[in-house]
């Protein structure tokens, strides 16, 4: 009877267990208290926003593991940190710091322009960023153990998210309904695993957790994306970008729950002073969206 | 039809709604008082127990709650609604609201970080000789068992291994009266005792109410 640890079934439920949950970006110790305070499921630690990564440009790494840990210490809900896409020492270095799940993350500069990480043999959970069904299931290929729709980090503008989660859910949906002699060349076209395909057109789903990221900046976002069939809501910039962080992500958590009860939305948006300002997709470089980093 | 309520404030709380809808029970989520209405038993999922409490009296859940148990309610908690049904935790932060049902002091994530969680075979007797596949994310387990609370499982080390019930392995499983307690998932596993066991207890306690 012995216990087995990282096997695809426990890392696949850790994702399972923060359903319906908001997770929240937070840079030191004092921000991750007040997460956990107004009710984070997860906490991600990293030093720098990524609102203020695209301001101040340059390249992002992996945060200084003193400030992951400074964060383990300050909470008991789950603490996940980022590594750069295809960087696997970071994310070994993150494994040996005992974050709880790595984002593996277009947030940061990557690493590698051809490669992921091979997420399979590590015995912490990865969460990857997708634009779409095919990229999905690409990273769950490599080991993924939850998804989340990138959106556009660090710009309070829902858009990209919507958009991104939408692709997803209606690759699922398409998956659903075709004819079994096309599900080979809709993997080809998808760029992704035949079995897994096939897998997804039996669950209805993917086989593993999807939440939304990159734009939720109000409750009514986060409400939004539920809606649209995510399973829960990472929130970046849009808490502490706010004017009133902990008020802002107490309503936010709210909303998560009650994501389709419009009278509890209307209770928890009113009064919570100025939300992050938010920047029109438009007036980013092409060059400069996140997005798109990721193969 | 027996109807069961799952507290659907955040967590794992489809999975259960899907496994009792399988075994025929009625099942639904309950994310207000009002959805309290009718309901035969009530299973408080995993998921994070913080976030779950504060939502829970955010929106007045504990106190009806607290009623429904003292009236005889059956309540099953898995992970981190074991925590919630427990007299005590070692770790709780300041105000952790906690329902104080049964009888025990939880340890909260027993096991270290997310690597440490596990799956593994439990021997738990009530379900008879066939061990039960348990599967572990950031668990509690059970510290200390009160006056009546019934140890259900316990966690074999490998130098206990063997020795069932009479082993020194950690608490994993209790119940008291109508009260049931898993530190595992076993929503997750698609062996259905534990569910089955617990609509036994309902069954119970509806005949005796």
């Amino acid at each position: 009877m012995e216990k087995q640890t990282g096997t695809t079934r426990v890392k696949r439920n850790f994702p399972e267990m923060l359903k319906g949950g908001v997770i929240m970006y937070v840079v030191n110790a004092e921000q991750a208290r007040i997460a956990e305070e107004a009710g984070a499921s997860a906490v991600m630690a990293l030093e720098r926003v990524p609102a203020d990564i695209r301001r101040d440009g340059g390249v992002a790494r992996m945060s200084d593991p003193e400030l992951i840990l400074g964060i383990k210490n300050a909470v008991t809900i789950p603490v996940m940190a980022k590594c750069r896409i295809g960087h696997f020492v970071e994310a070994e270095i993150l494994q040996a710091l005992g974050v709880d799940c790595i984002d593996e993350s277009e947030v940061l500069t990557p690493a590698d322009e051809s490669y992921h990480v091979a997420k399979e043999q590590f015995e912490v959970p990865f969460v990857c960023g997708a634009r779409d069904l095919g990229e999905a299931l690409r990273r769950i290929g490599e080991g993924a153990a939850m998804i989340r729709s990138k959106g556009e980090a660090g710009t309070g503008n829902i858009v990209e998210a919507v958009r991104h989660l939408r692709a997803i859910t209606d690759g699922i949906r398409r998956l659903t309904i075709i004819p079994e002699e096309e599900l080979m060349m809709e993997a080809k076209n998808l760029g992704a695993p035949y079995e897994l395909v096939r897998e997804v057109r039996e669950l209805k789903r993917l086989p593993v957790v999807l939440f939304c990221a990159g734009g939720v900046a109000t409750p009514a976002d986060a409400a939004l994306v539920m809606r649209l069939g995510s399973d829960g809501v990472f929130v970046g910039s849009g808490i502490f970008k706010s004017s009133d962080p902990l008020r802002t992500a107490k309503a936010i958590v709210k909303a998560t729950t009650h994501f389709e009860d419009p009278q509890i939305l209307a209770e928890v948006s009113a009064g919570l002073g100025e939300a992050m300002r938010g920047i029109e997709l438009r007036a980013i470089p092409e060059g400069q969206l996140m997005a798109q980093r990721g193969w | 039809m027996t109807r069961i309520g799952v507290l659907a404030l955040q967590g794992d709380f489809r999975e259960h709604i899907t496994v009792l809808r399988e075994l025929g029970a009625g099942a639904f989520p309950v994310r207000l008082p009002s959805d309290l209405d009718g309901v035969d038993g009530l299973i408080i999922p995993g998921g994070e127990s913080t976030v779950m409490g504060k939502l829970m009296v955010a929106y007045g859940l504990d106190q009806p709650l607290r009623d429904l148990i003292a009236g005889g309610l059956p309540v099953w908690g898995t992970c981190a609604g074991l925590i919630l049904l427990s007299r005590e935790t070692d770790n709780a932060l300041a105000g952790q609201p906690l329902l104080a049902a049964m009888n025990i002091r939880t340890c909260r994530n027993a096991f270290g970080p997310q690597r440490a969680s596990f799956e593994t075979l439990l021997k738990v007797p009530a379900l008879g000789e066939t061990p039960y596949h348990a599967v572990f994310i950031r668990g509690p387990v059970v510290e200390q068992a009160g006056e009546g609370v019934e140890v259900l499982a316990r966690l074999n080390d490998d130098e206990t291994a063997g020795e069932t019930l009479n082993s020194s392995g950690p608490i994993v499983a209790v119940r008291q009266g109508p009260l049931l307690g898993t530190a595992f998932h076993p929503e997750v596993t698609g062996d259905t005792r534990f569910h089955d066991y617990f609509l036994g207890i309902v069954r119970e306690q509806a005949r005796s109410q």
